[in-house]
């Protein structure tokens, strides 16, 4: 007999469409950026859904979907190993120079 | 209750009226999934396709109430008109919401989706070519939106054809029940042949071909057969409806004409 984890994720599976993270780029030159998630079948199903979901009011100009199981992710528990040591360090930014005012989205 | 009102029926505004109803109809009953959907992301896909619908719809009917003889708007022609003046095709008419079980699925609605998007889109790249300029203005635009149309609702009709025995079993029944009422929108008549003398737009029945091709490579693709061709003939776009038009009317019109003239 499975184990009950088991069970409820091969049930889920049968039921629910996997899981996709989807980035807008909302015009040509700029990032995609990630908007949220959907459940689709497939990769086609996917694109479409997110074109009906986070593109209605004219939001995009290209989107990009991924499974969300292919995303890695950092560990909660490692933010403050990971990100507190940056916070007395002023002078990685780039605030000692003055930018050209061609460089945008800084 | 607000009295009715009766359209001249002039060649042009029937012509109008025949896509414009057609989306106005197929609109509503899209609009009835609401809700229902089969899953949240699909939901709100179907709601926008009926909201693309309702908005090519308040075009063609806007401009056909300019042409018409009484200078009607958009929302006398859509909320008082009675039956036999609405010239939709009668195919969209047909019951086939999440409360409709009996009539229809959402499979029924896919396939109905896949086969109304194919012929709207076919018109409105005639259309942009139409003598009246705001006919070609309208169809500009819309055609984006059908193609899309046609596109998501072919997916599905592929995904349940081709899918579980089940969902094929109700692809097939959808196929059985829709097949026969595409018959009448290829039917010649003068309707047709004034808006093609004239460069409103093009005949029907001049899109038959084109349409059969393109559907059936749909239906092949979902490894799905088109029934034969048959007698039978639905008589919507004259204004001669099925019973479900009086319950959709009904239901579509009931406000406007409990609170005439009444707004958000």
């Amino acid at each position: 007999m499975s184990e009950p984890s088991t069970l409820i994720a091969s049930e889920q599976a049968k039921t629910e469409w996997p899981l996709w993270e989807i980035f807008v780029r909302s015009k040509a030159g700029l990032d995609h950026k990630h908007c949220g998630s959907l459940h689709a079948a497939d990769a086609k199903m996917a694109i479409q859904l997110a074109r009906d979901v986070y593109t209605r009011r004219q939001e995009g100009s290209s989107i990009w979907a991924v499974p969300s199981q292919h995303i890695v992710a950092s560990d909660p528990g490692d933010k403050d190993m990971y990100f507190d040591p940056m916070e007395d360090k002023v002078y990685r930014h780039p605030t000692f120079y003055t930018l050209p005012e061609s460089v945008d989205h800084m | 209750m607000t009295a009715s009102i009766q359209i001249q029926r002039t060649p042009d505004v029937q012509y109008l009226l025949r896509i414009g109803d057609t989306c106005l109809i197929l609109g509503q009953r899209l609009a009835e999934w609401c809700g229902h959907g089969p899953a949240l992301e699909e939901d709100i896909a179907v709601t926008n396709m009926a909201l693309d619908l309702v908005g090519q719809a308040r075009a063609l009917l806007t401009h056909a109430g300019q042409l018409s003889v009484q200078k009607l708007d958009e929302d006398q022609l859509a909320f008082l008109r009675d039956e036999r003046d609405f010239f939709n095709v009668t195919m969209v008419e047909l019951p086939g919401g999440p409360k409709d079980s009996d009539h229809g699925d959402f499979a029924f609605t896919v396939l109905r989706n896949a086969m109304v998007a194919t012929l709207l889109k076919l018109l409105w790249e005639r259309l942009i070519e139409s003598t009246d300029a705001e006919v070609a203005g309208i169809a500009g635009k819309a055609v984006k939106e059908a193609r899309y149309h046609q596109q998501h609702a072919a997916d599905w009709v592929v995904r349940l054809g081709d899918g579980t025995p089940e969902s094929r079993r109700r692809m097939e029944a959808a196929v059985e029940k829709l097949w026969r009422y595409s018959e009448e929108w290829f039917e010649a008549d003068a309707v047709d042949e004034h808006a093609h003398a004239t460069g409103l737009g093009p005949r029907w029945a001049d899109l038959r071909e084109v349409w059969t091709s393109e559907t059936n490579a749909i239906l092949e693709d979902a490894t799905l057969v088109a029934p034969p061709a048959s007698p039978f003939r639905s008589t919507g776009k004259n204004g001669l409806h099925s019973e479900h038009m009086g319950h959709l009317l009904a239901t579509m019109q009931s406000l406007q004409r409990t609170f005439p003239g009444g707004v958000w």
